[in-house]
């Protein structure tokens, strides 16, 4: 992330890292408890290993990942459905770069497009349907992952093609909510924090209402946080503040660009062409109206009802992708990280996505290798 | 869960803007910041802007995180 | 002459004849030796460095360069980055059927120019078509001869902890210039690749009788890989700290962007080196004298001669570890 409006004196970040540190150990050694916080955002698991955070507060604040990386909670049987509609010849697969080094039950995307498959990368959705346009004698579909952010996003692509009228392109969505599974973690996981360090970005579209029921329900406090050094130093701050006080709330520590209400805009598009629906997530399973699909209208693009795909049940690896992203475990704990499981090797897809607990902790926090 | 960049809007359409981030430019949508102007910094995600950045509360946070660091009481 | 290239060009008639004479040779000035089969060359050391490198860039045209320009600093700058002094290239080229002869000319003489240009010179050379869709446009194979420098050599057995670390200039100018000459995700820069041969800097450096005791040109993986390899290979610790890597804006905001790191991007006209500290300044106004150089900047320490890793130093004050590059970059959401 770049450095627009961070303060131009680097002490700033260390001063704070001093004063959360110290704030931290006196309220365990008050409480007998160190406070222990999960990042929801999987670009937070990223930021605080690369910036360094994460190690600075090793021994005095406990930063656990959680499930807000859309790669690393798609269900297994959805990744394998996935690249199953790559296996046609004459469909073009459109991807984020993200999705591509997955593994799935037979191989990944990258292996499939390795053996000719016409699969694509693409940095917009939009970009899919442009490729649509130029090939009307193919199948374009496009695989659309996300949480919040990402599905208004999606909802534009799909807005083009209706707009266009374009036949040939469809979405394969699978797409996730931020409240169900924040419930879901604190009632039937009952994963053990002291708070959350909530997205930044989807929180740009749901707003920081969002989040008041972990207070109302949970008595749980939150604090919505960018991805600078010093955004994420206070916000964890904030946090232990709260608790030390006792007192929980949902502070909005990104308030130059996450509004109340969010962006209303972004939410009539998103339920303009989705609707609730149950989905699955990895390691968790099922959750009622936790995700988003295509509503019924705009069902000619919907490639789950357009092709018929079928894959069997996806074999169970020692993996435990399920438990890093409900907080139920470290990456060090799970017996093939760093050995069957690396970047190049990946068993599950917290190895693989930049933003997964395994990939993070193996580029910056690794010991040894 | 989500990148995203803070870029300068250099030129605008209709629904789409040029944008500028440090130096290196690219074309994205802005169906769900139509209010905003040449200028001004959005939040940009897959190629759409999300966000405008008020640079007062940006300016703002940064006068708080020095206080913060330095204030003596915790 | 024909526009394109066909596979008649290659099959050693008339046709591949004029190809040679009216492109090859002309641009590289060496009548003499074409007339036989192996050039013979007269080198004063006891002691020669070869090299070989193979060049497949897409595009073959982008700002900053060509393959042409690439397939000539690429193999001159490894001579030159392991002490060497260039003196010859061979070069080899695969053309696909169907590419254009203007492109070609313009790849060939951009070679010939830049090769002039490096002090060194093009003494052997050859040409094969291949069926459309064998090979995409152009593919150029360079080797490289050069000769031992007298009494001075590079030698990484005598790093010791407090040498410092210095780039001759800004890092992974070259892979965002690619790929936003690619088009394919829409970025627009005005950024250039740094491809350059680096030969006469680097003899600045020698010349000067400063004790580098390792150099390297950062190409694919970038600084972290390269360095990673050193340390690994030297059984150094060498740290780096995050706010002295000089990188361009554009870089920034591209990496930015697409979720990329500076450190793993390929870089076509820098060295690192590895010099005693007491030689710090004076090996950074050497290499600001040249253009490539203008940006050189200490970049980090050698912290230890046990353990063979690289560690960054964040402005926090926190040390990680860095890697070698795990898979190629891809451009994310997430």
């Amino acid at each position: 992330m770049q450095t627009l409006f961070e303060p131009q004196d680097p002490a700033v970040a260390k001063k704070l890292a001093q004063k959360l540190i110290h704030l931290a150990d006196s309220y365990r050694e008050r409480t007998g408890i160190m406070p222990t916080f999960m990042e929801v955002c999987g670009s937070h698991t990223m930021a605080l290993a690369r910036t360094g955070v994460k190690l600075i507060l090793q021994g005095h604040v406990r930063l656990l990942s959680g499930p807000g990386c859309p790669v690393c909670v798609t269900d297994q049987k959805q990744i394998d459905a996935m690249i199953e509609l790559a296996e046609s010849d004459d469909r073009i697969v459109c991807t984020f770069g993200d999705m591509i080094r997955v593994p799935g039950s037979k191989r990944s995307l990258q292996s499939a497009k390795t053996e000719g498959r016409d699969i694509r990368i693409v940095y917009s959705p939009l970009d899919a349907v442009r490729i649509a346009e130029e090939n009307p004698d193919r199948d374009v579909v496009f695989l659309g992952v996300g949480f919040e952010t990402t599905v208004p996003v999606l909802a534009a692509a799909l807005q083009l093609a209706y707009k266009k009228q374009l036949k040939n392109f469809s979405m394969w969505a699978t797409t996730k909510l931020v409240q169900p599974v924040l419930r879901t973690l604190l009632t039937e996981k009952h994963v053990k924090i002291n708070g959350f360090l909530l997205p930044g970005h989807v929180s740009i579209v749901l707003g920081q209402h969002a989040y008041q029921f972990l207070v109302d329900e949970f008595q749980m406090p939150g604090v919505i946080s960018g991805f600078e050094t010093v955004e994420m130093l206070s916000a964890i701050y904030q946090l232990v503040k709260m608790l030390d006080a006792d007192h929980p709330a949902i502070m909005n520590n990104y308030k130059s660009v996450v509004r109340e209400n969010g962006n209303p805009a972004a939410q009539k598009l998103m339920f303009d062409y989705f609707e609730p629906c149950d989905e699955a997530w990895r390691g968790i399973g099922m959750i009622p109206q936790s995700g988003l699909d295509i509503r019924e209208k705009y069902a000619a693009y919907n490639a789950k009802k357009k092709f018929k795909i079928e894959v069997g049940e996806p074999k169970k690896t020692r993996c435990r992708c399920g438990d890093m992203i409900c907080g139920l475990a470290t990456p060090e704990e799970c017996i093939l990280f760093g050995k069957a499981c690396t970047p190049l090797h990946p068993v599950g897809p917290c190895m693989v996505s930049t933003e997964g607990a395994c990939s993070a902790h193996y580029a910056y926090m690794r010991k040894d290798g | 869960m989500c990148v995203g960049v803070p870029a300068k809007v250099i030129e605008k359409k209709d629904y789409t803007a040029l944008v500028d981030v440090m130096g290196t430019r690219m074309e994205v949508g802005i169906i769900f910041v139509p209010d905003v102007e040449i200028g001004e910094y959005i939040i940009v995600h897959a190629g759409q802007g999300m966000s405008i950045i008020d640079q007062n509360f940006a300016q703002a946070s940064i006068h708080e995180w020095e206080k913060m660091a330095s204030a003596n009481v915790i | 002459m024909d526009r394109k290239i066909t596979l008649a060009h290659g099959d050693g008639g008339e046709l591949a004849h004029k190809l040679i004479q009216q492109i090859f040779v002309s641009a590289f000035g060496n009548t003499r030796e074409s007339h036989f089969d192996a050039s013979f060359l007269s080198l004063d050391s006891g002691q020669i460095a070869v090299t070989t490198d193979s060049f497949v860039v897409k595009p073959l045209f982008f700002p900053g360069g060509d393959i042409g320009k690439i397939a000539v600093s690429g193999t001159v700058n490894d001579l030159a980055v392991a002490g060497a002094v260039p003196l010859y290239l061979t070069a080899g080229f695969i053309i696909e059927e169907g590419f254009l002869l203007a492109d070609l000319r313009q790849i060939v003489q951009s070679l010939a120019d830049e090769a002039r240009a490096a002090g060194v010179r093009v003494v052997a050379g050859d040409t094969k078509v291949v069926e459309k869709g064998s090979v995409d446009g152009v593919y150029i194979n360079t080797a490289g001869i050069g000769i031992a420098r007298s009494g001075k050599t590079v030698d990484p057995k005598t790093i010791e902890s407090g040498d410092v670390v210095i780039t001759s200039g800004t890092i992974g100018d070259h892979g965002i210039a690619i790929l936003a000459a690619r088009g394919e995700l829409g970025l627009v820069t005005d950024l250039k690749s740094d491809c350059a041969p680096l030969n006469r800097m680097i003899d600045a450096v020698m010349d000067a009788a400063i004790a580098v005791k390792m150099m390297r040109d950062p190409t694919r993986g970038g600084v972290a890989t390269t360095l990673v390899e050193i340390a690994e290979d030297f059984k150094v610790t060498i740290q780096l700290q995050e706010q002295a890597l000089p990188i361009r804006r554009e870089v920034v905001g591209a990496c930015d962007i697409l979720g990329f790191d500076p450190l793993y991007l390929a870089n076509e006209g820098k060295v690192l080196m590895i010099v005693p500290k007491a030689e710090e300044e004076r090996t950074l106004a050497i290499l600001r004298r040249f253009p490539e150089g203008a940006n050189a900047a200490t970049i980090g320490e050698v912290t230890d001669t046990e353990n063979g890793k690289l560690l960054l130093e964040t402005p926090l004050g926190s040390r990680r570890r860095l890697h070698r590059l795990s898979g190629m970059m891809l451009p994310r959401i997430c």
